[in-house]
């Protein structure tokens, strides 16, 4: 392939810069309205606290969400079609192997993971990434059959119905955050990843 | 009918509407104070979001977008829905017990309706526009469905409904099946209105039967619309009028933020 050696210098292209950041502004308002609408029909024995949500009473926050989801949905489709289009899925997600995984896991705990070249993800930034995305998408799916539980049937069926549909909601939604928060603390770790998400390079 | 009994009825139902009077103003309180903070909030989070400056103008900016946004989710929803899609049907063994009561009122203000009495209006874009005695209603085909029941706060519960089938019901008065909306009023002061489609769905019921006995006060008496294709807010009890009509008829949470649609 010859490619210009500009573009082999842009780590993260534009269009996935753009993707990350409305996304990351579209889960923010997702999962804050997420945690009001939970907190109206409480799943366990805990409220989300109410300066962590969004949009007031039930119907705000029920507002927030499905305006918000067509923008992370939307987003969302994006962003897969442009990883599969441009190849950028099997490049950055190749050679997956879970016994590399332990073996950069073991090294992370340890503080001794090389996690300094933004080109390339090491085996754990792989599995998370892939893993985040898969928890992304079963948010979205199982939001789909809480939303329209009756209309979506194969889809709720397939998640086991609609009860079962809202703990899959939930503990996706937990993985996400999880992961955001683990996210962060790496940017703070490794700033530089900052410059790549906002500048490209 | 003598004058005393009368004079007792009529004051019990003026001690029923300032109940309700009283109810909507601590209601319409709330919901102010709802409002406020939703849009305090929405401001702080739309500032954030589009790094724009915070004025108060930008707050209802913000919420007329959203409300705007809400009427296009009814546009969608009205497009996936599909008049031959049933709901799951449930056992007997599956159905909630026992099956919570739910309304924007606590049980003691469930309103006490005569059965004798009851008249159910029916106005609108119909043929036949009259009064319907409930032993009517009781005479027509009746069927039932064991279905769930889902809250817009994300609670379910299972139950069986039974009664006539809408569909039958409006074909019977000569209702116009191309109007667009048919609007609910009833006696405890809740209002609704669904989209014509849902209401000839072969599982929307005028319900007149909880778990094969007659609808019990705090379920609904003497006439509930089961939809199961909707969600909770938009089955309304103790219904006293149908309407059949081209004027966006609104309803009692839509008006104060729901999704009108409310489908699932």
């Amino acid at each position: 392939m010859s490619t210009p050696p500009k573009i082999l210098e842009t780590i993260q292209p534009l269009w996935l810069r753009l993707c990350h950041w409305i996304n990351a502004g579209a889960v923010v308002l997702m999962v804050m309205s997420g945690w009001r609408i939970y907190n109206a029909s409480p799943l366990f024995d805990f409220h989300f606290p109410k300066g962590a949500t969004l949009g007031g009473w039930l119907g705000g926050a029920l507002q927030w969400h499905f305006a918000a989801m067509w923008i992370f949905g939307l987003n969302g489709l994006v962003y897969l079609l442009f990883n599969i289009i441009t190849g950028r899925f099997r490049r950055r997600f190749s050679r997956l192997s879970f016994a590399e995984f332990w073996r950069d896991s073991l090294a992370a705990l340890s503080g001794r993971l090389k996690h300094s070249d933004p080109k390339h993800y090491n085996m754990v930034q792989k599995f998370v990434y892939i893993s985040v995305v898969f928890a992304v998408f079963t948010l979205a799916l199982s939001g789909l059959v809480l939303w329209k539980s009756v209309q979506f049937a194969y889809l709720r069926q397939m998640l086991g119905g609609y009860e079962t549909a809202r703990y899959i909601h939930f503990y996706s939604m937990v993985f996400l955050a999880l992961f955001i928060i683990v996210h962060l603390i790496m940017v703070v770790f490794v700033p530089k990843t900052l410059l790549t998400i906002i500048r490209g390079r | 009918m003598d004058k005393d009994k009368k004079h007792v009825r009529l004051s019990k139902s003026d001690s029923h509407d300032l109940v309700m009077d009283a109810q909507r103003m601590v209601q319409s309180k709330l919901s102010n104070e709802g409002r406020r903070h939703f849009l305090r909030q929405g401001l702080t989070l739309g500032g954030i979001m589009m790094l724009t400056g915070c004025s108060l103008d930008d707050n209802a900016e913000a919420e007329k977008v959203l409300s705007q946004i809400s009427r296009f989710n009814d546009r969608v929803q009205g497009w996936l829905f599909n008049g031959n899609r049933l709901a799951p049907e449930y056992s007997a063994a599956e159905i909630t017990r026992p099956f919570p009561f739910n309304a924007f009122y606590s049980e003691d203000a469930i309103p006490a309706i005569n059965g004798d009495d009851y008249r159910l209006e029916i106005r609108g874009l119909i043929r036949d526009v009259r009064a319907w005695r409930l032993s009517e209603l009781q005479s027509m085909a009746q069927i039932a469905y064991t279905t769930r029941h889902i809250c817009v706060e994300g609670w379910s519960a299972i139950g069986r409904w039974g009664g006539v089938r809408f569909s039958d019901f409006l074909h019977l008065v000569g209702a116009d099946t191309r109007a667009k909306y048919v609007s609910f009023r009833c006696a405890d002061d809740y209002y609704t209105s669904i989209d014509m489609a849902s209401a000839l769905h072969p599982q929307t019921l005028l319900a007149l039967t909880w778990d094969d006995r007659t609808l019990p006060p705090e379920y609904g008496f003497p006439l509930k619309l089961r939809i199961p294709t909707k969600l909770g807010y938009k089955n309304p009890k103790h219904i006293t009028s149908i309407e059949v009509t081209n004027y966006y008829p609104g309803g009692y949470w839509e008006d104060q933020g729901y999704n009108w649609f409310g489908g699932s």
